[in-house]
């Protein structure tokens, strides 16, 4: 490929305003009024109408058509939507999409949107039918499959469910000062709690899993030349790539590498940057194993050597690594598809470090002085895997 | 040519009725000499279409595995794998007639046709 192409469009469109929404329990609120509320919010953050939205990004499992449903209920007419449906890491892939409607000045503003209300509907939602040459075995997807990616990893690099546990203590140590969370006020856990948690699939127990909760959220994109001129700071997107090799946990080619090695390589050279100079580090953590595969295929650490990394609290708020920094989708929020609360997280740590007022967070919960921030999403088992990387205005 | 497909059936159906045969049969390229699966119309990643079923060996060894906890009323614990054929492809599987979480990597399998909610499935034993 060549670099030119690559990198085209960097820095071209930029993030001017976001919004979370019915995070937690939203008893009596749908999935759609969830997810439009959100755009609302996020329209008014960045000071942008209705009107002028032009672009629609959505996903959900709620609604087969969402970026069409989800238009029809804001009444705004696009001249470009995308709907696509790669599970978690869609809105990730929006991103990308919507760059490049941005930048090919097919539309001018674009909103990336979801929505859910799985936990007051009755629990863990899906849209995706059963898969053949599985589904008589009936697994509990997607528990099953990242049970058996993690039982895997500990086999081949002699990693414990202790290694595992470390991950969700320090997700919920990050959870404890973001009052957004809906754990903040759960108090802290030990390695012990993780392991005596109720077994689901072993090798994973019900604090190895994310929650599971209601929430909608929502960004605004421009191209960068209008995004100066709005409100509050911009966040400007560097690099992004996608990539996936299977559908179903079978097909998986290696159960211990993702390809996320390919997205997050490519999506590093579009930015600039090297993993190292992230400031801080958002990953799909929808279970334990997650957010070692990420650490490793992103380039943080050889492969196998993540469970090194994350001890120690290492990946907590005392750590090296600001890893999932608002509790994550262990310990903060997971309405079913948590990417678009990735990227959230990875957003506001730069704009609170540039002076906009996105919340508040105890002692430690900001980051300080960070520039830079790398966004990851996960979808289906380990299956698409995109990266995304963001940038405060001296980054470009 | 795959213009007409009135009065035949696609790979995925002739691999059940094989199933409801009794036989487990998997499909190889002929030019490539390499199998595959699941089942597929072509070769997966180059579409060569000079396919055959091959009844495979019924050889396997544990790739990974998982223990499905489920409340005894409702069946109770069972195993869900992912096994190695000896012919090279990969399957989702259980593993049957050993303790649900005793199945480890590396353990050599052997595959016989069972059922599964009344469907012939190819299920495996510990060698």
């Amino acid at each position: 490929m060549d670099q030119n192409d690559i990198n085209r469009l960097r820095g071209k469109t930029a993030v001017v305003g976001l919004a979370e929404s019915g995070c937690g329990l939203a008893s009596g609120w749908s999935a759609m009024e969830i997810m439009a509320s959100a755009v609302h919010d996020a329209l008014d953050d960045a000071g942008i109408k209705l009107k002028e939205v032009d672009g629609v990004f959505a996903a959900t499992a709620f609604h087969s058509m969402a970026a069409m449903s989800l238009s029809e209920y804001l009444g705004v007419k696009p001249k470009f939507a995308d709907g696509s449906q790669i599970g978690g890491s869609s809105f990730l892939s929006h991103i990308l999409t919507a760059a490049m409607a941005l930048d090919a000045g097919l539309i001018n503003v674009a909103v990336v949107a979801y929505g859910s209300n799985q936990k007051s509907a009755g629990g863990f939602k899906t849209i995706s039918e059963a898969m053949p040459y599985e589904a008589q075995y009936q697994p509990r997807m997607p528990v099953t499959a990242y049970a058996l990616s993690a039982k895997r990893y500990m086999n081949e690099f002699g990693a414990t469910r202790e290694d595992l546990a470390n991950v969700a203590v320090s997700a919920r140590d990050w959870a404890l000062l973001n009052p957004r969370a809906y754990t903040h006020q759960d108090g802290p856990l030990t390695i012990n709690d993780v392991l005596s948690a109720r077994p689901i699939v072993d090798p994973l127990g019900k604090l190895d899993c994310c929650l599971v909760t209601d929430g909608g959220a929502a960004i605004v994109m421009t191209r960068s030349d209008r995004a100066k001129d709005t409100k509050n700071t911009p966040i400007y997107l560097l690099g992004a790539a996608m990539e996936h090799h299977h559908r179903m946990i079978s097909e998986m080619p290696d159960l211990v590498q993702t390809s996320a090695i390919e997205s997050g390589k490519r999506a590093f050279i579009m930015s600039g940057y090297k993993p190292n100079d992230m400031s801080t580090i958002q990953l799909y953590d929808a279970f334990t194993i997650n957010t070692l595969l990420f650490l490793e295929d992103l380039g943080f650490c050889k492969k196998g050597e993540a469970r090194e990394l994350v001890k120690n609290n290492n990946i907590g708020p005392a750590g090296n690594l600001k890893v999932n920094t608002n509790g994550g989708g262990l310990s903060c929020v997971h309405p079913g598809m948590y990417g678009l609360f990735v990227t959230l997280e990875a957003l506001r740590q730069l704009r609170n470090a540039s002076g906009d007022d996105v919340g508040q967070r105890l002692n430690g919960g900001w980051i300080d002085n960070a520039k830079l921030s790398v966004a990851h999403g996960n979808g289906g088992v380990l299956s698409s895997q995109v990266t995304n990387i963001w940038g405060v205005s001296d980054t470009l | 040519m795959a213009e007409n497909l009135a009065g035949t059936v696609g790979p995925e159906q002739q691999f059940k009725n094989f199933l409801s045969e009794g036989k487990f049969m998997i499909q190889r390229c002929k030019s490539l000499n390499k199998f595959f699966f699941h089942p597929r119309v072509a070769f997966p990643g180059s579409g060569e279409r000079d396919l055959e079923w091959v009844e495979a060996s019924g050889n396997g060894e544990v790739y990974s595995s998982s223990c499905n906890r489920r409340l005894p009323e409702k069946g109770g614990d069972f195993n869900l794998s992912l096994i190695t054929l000896e012919e090279g492809p990969r399957m989702m599987a259980r593993v049957e007639g050993i303790d649900p979480d005793k199945v480890e990597i590396g353990q050599k399998v052997k595959a016989r046709i069972s059922s599964l909610n009344g469907e012939p499935a190819v299920i495996f034993d510990i060698v």
